[in-house]
């Protein structure tokens, strides 16, 4: 208990920032915790850390934690982020999103960030709803599930967030729960010390809205649920598709070493440095 | 005897949309304008509007997909405001100059930064010049009666423009009021059916929004100010039309105690109630004081606000913005030029107020009037002032 106090000292603004908004039970207190346990252990300094947010319950994190920080518009941390680390590369930059805020208003970011694979970690939360404004049905309410605007059911497909940021070409993607907070440490620091653009899906519960309204229960029991349906991601490489239908594959999903952007964009400067020399 | 039923703000106005029997709905939601896109789902998943709703990923979407609907002729609405207005705004422009008869609801609220959910109308007073139709609303039956107007005033083929209720957030969307609701046969005379004259037919093909080169350019805009200046006569008579079916007027420019008054307070929105018990505070002392509400922000009322103040000495005038690096606000700044080729000059105050959720009170007002009186007495240049600024 005494570490875990200590901790929380060294990186909240315990002092000046509390209470914070948070419902009783979110899983957003898990991720924070995640984040700053993967922080203590990379040994970067507090100074060296921005951590960048959107709008939304996720939005209030970078409100917390005693980094720099730079609370931004709904949707767009990834590409305040990206000025942020190409103005100064030195930054380790950590973006934190949720579902609504990365994949809805701000998919076209998160694709292209993912696409362009500069230095950057991305943590998003992903609750299946818009928690601060309702519960509406966000990109990740799945099919059929109720929300305040699908009152019978939703007609939309979900994204899978972590699958999306595979395919638009991230270098190093994982998965995990709220309920697997020490494997949610180890993807956050995994994701925080490797060179290209990095993306952790956290999978968390919003009881208070999605919970109640899908009549899934507390928090307890939403956490269970994630424990009963997380299939690990080497467990899942043997399984068919109908076996894996609804469950959540955890763990690394991708690490691939791929060109970063600054390293590519080094390149050229020194090639063009080079052609204009040779014209000399 | 129609009875008044208590009912939030937000509920209310989301009933009109329901009983002006629009087609498709898109949003994205944002605080405070949830509660009435929220209900609006509610009443089309419901059956009670056969209507589409679609939650789309953004407010720039939402007002795209809502364009979209209304270029096909379908009959439109959506709501927003502050950060999701903002976003909107390349948007805004093109549903005028399409001529598209949309209605929307902007619940004011203040942009970033700092971030803030609360009211003022720093979102509103960006989007002055869009070309839309807009008013402020006062109460919760002005809001309800508002948007059936607007979709009567759109609906009316010498419009062809997209209309704004503006309606303030959280200090009128989410309280509960007394507001006389229609049955729906009541108003189904002063509503008509949706039918647009433009739009993209199988039958009558037609090209919208194409290239306007500078050789046509200045004209197209000319039109949309020109319709939209046109647009007046038509809400002039649909209030009227109004009043005499069910008793409740409106007008551009509402005026409380102006008879005789020297010093002239003018507000939009629903501070303008506050401002009357600071009225009727200063008249019981004797103090000539009147208040002006302007209603109708576009177009302009102007004739209606020169004859409404063109007696005083004083104009008080309140704005809920601050226009960075401007010599006032923009309501100040507006009026001043309205009121300047009057014969009589004059002394025009700015003062801003009720930023970012701020609350507005009678002894605000109390001291806007002293302070107006000072400064005309005192010779002051009319330079703006923020009321209950605190030195940090």
């Amino acid at each position: 208990m005494a570490e875990v106090t200590k901790l929380i000292h060294k990186y909240l603004r315990h002092e000046k920032k509390f209470p914070h908004v948070w419902c009783p039970g979110c899983g957003n207190g898990i991720v924070l915790g995640a984040l700053i346990r993967a922080i203590d252990r990379t040994g970067f300094t507090k100074d060296e850390i921005v951590l960048v947010s959107g709008i939304g319950c996720s939005g209030r994190m970078p409100v917390y934690v005693d980094f720099n920080t730079l609370h931004t518009t709904h949707g767009r941390a990834l590409t305040f982020a990206t000025g942020v680390k190409l103005a100064n590369p030195r930054l380790q930059v950590i973006v934190i999103m949720g579902d609504g805020d990365a994949t809805a208003i701000g998919g076209n970011h998160f694709i292209h960030a993912a696409r362009r694979n500069l230095n950057l970690t991305a943590i998003i939360i992903n609750n299946n709803t818009y928690g601060m404004t309702g519960g509406q049905y966000s990109p990740t309410t799945p099919y059929g599930a109720l929300s305040t605007t699908s009152l019978y059911g939703h007609i939309e497909h979900p994204f899978s967030i972590a699958e999306l940021a595979v395919t638009a070409g991230a270098a190093w993607v994982g998965r995990g729960t709220v309920y697997h907070a020490t494997l949610l440490d180890q993807l956050i620091e995994q994701a925080i010390k490797k060179r290209g653009f990095a993306v952790v899906e956290a999978i968390s519960h919003c009881h208070t809205l999605y919970g109640r309204t899908n009549k899934l229960g507390g928090p307890a029991e939403m956490m269970r649920r994630q424990k009963e349906l997380a299939v690990r991601v080497e467990k899942a490489r043997t399984m068919s598709p109908e076996e894996l239908e609804g469950k959540i594959t955890i763990g690394v999903l991708v690490d691939r070493e791929l060109p970063i952007f600054t390293q590519e964009y080094q390149k050229v400067r020194e090639a063009a440095r080079g052609a204009v020399g040779s014209k000399r | 005897m129609p009875t008044r039923t208590p009912i939030e703000v937000s509920i209310a106005i989301s009933k009109a949309v329901q009983q002006a029997d629009v087609d498709v709905i898109a949003a994205y939601p944002i605080t405070p304008q949830t509660h009435i896109v929220e209900h609006l789902s509610e009443l089309v998943a419901d059956g009670e509007l056969q209507a589409a709703f679609i939650n789309v990923e953004s407010e720039h979407s939402a007002l795209s997909a809502v364009i979209g609907a209304a270029a096909a002729g379908a009959s439109t609405f959506t709501a927003s405001c502050s950060q999701g207005l903002a976003l909107m705004h390349e948007i805004l422009f093109i549903a005028a100059s399409l001529r598209l008869p949309i209605v929307m609801v902007v619940t004011t609220r203040a942009l970033s930064g700092p971030i803030s959910i609360w009211n003022d109308h720093s979102d509103i007073m960006a989007e002055r010049d869009i070309g839309w139709l807009q008013v402020f609303c006062e109460t919760g039956q002005e809001a309800y009666d508002a948007v059936l107007q607007a979709f009567r005033i759109v609906r009316d083929p010498k419009v062809q423009l997209p209309m704004m209720v503006n309606v303030d957030g959280f200090n009128l969307t989410h309280v509960i009021e007394p507001v006389y609701l229609f049955e729906q046969e009541e108003i189904r005379d002063y509503l008509p059916e949706h039918r647009q004259l433009l739009r993209l037919d199988i039958d009558h093909p037609l090209t919208m929004g194409p290239v306007g080169v500078p050789e046509v350019y200045t004209e197209a805009k000319k039109q949309v100010d020109a319709a939209l200046v046109g647009a007046k006569p038509v809400v002039l008579a649909a209030w009227q039309e109004f009043a005499e079916r069910y008793g409740r007027f409106y007008q551009p420019v509402e005026t409380y105690q102006v008879e005789g008054a020297e010093i002239i307070l003018l507000t939009m929105g629903v501070i303008s109630r506050t401002a009357m018990s600071a009225v009727d505070r200063l008249r019981a002392t004797g103090k000539p004081v009147g208040l002006v509400r302007l209603r109708l922000w576009r177009p302009f009322p102007l004739e209606e606000l020169r004859n409404c103040v063109r007696h005083a000495k004083i104009i008080a005038v309140i704005d809920r913005h601050l226009s960075l690096g401007a010599h006032g606000g923009p309501v100040c700044l507006e009026v001043r030029a309205a009121l300047y080729d009057l014969p009589e000059r004059l002394r025009i105050f700015g003062f801003v107020l009720g930023l970012g959720g701020r609350d507005v009170t009678v002894a605000d007002f109390l001291e806007i009037v002293d302070r107006a009186e000072h400064y005309a007495a005192a010779g002051q240049p009319e330079e703006y002032s923020l009321i209950g600024l605190r030195e940090v």
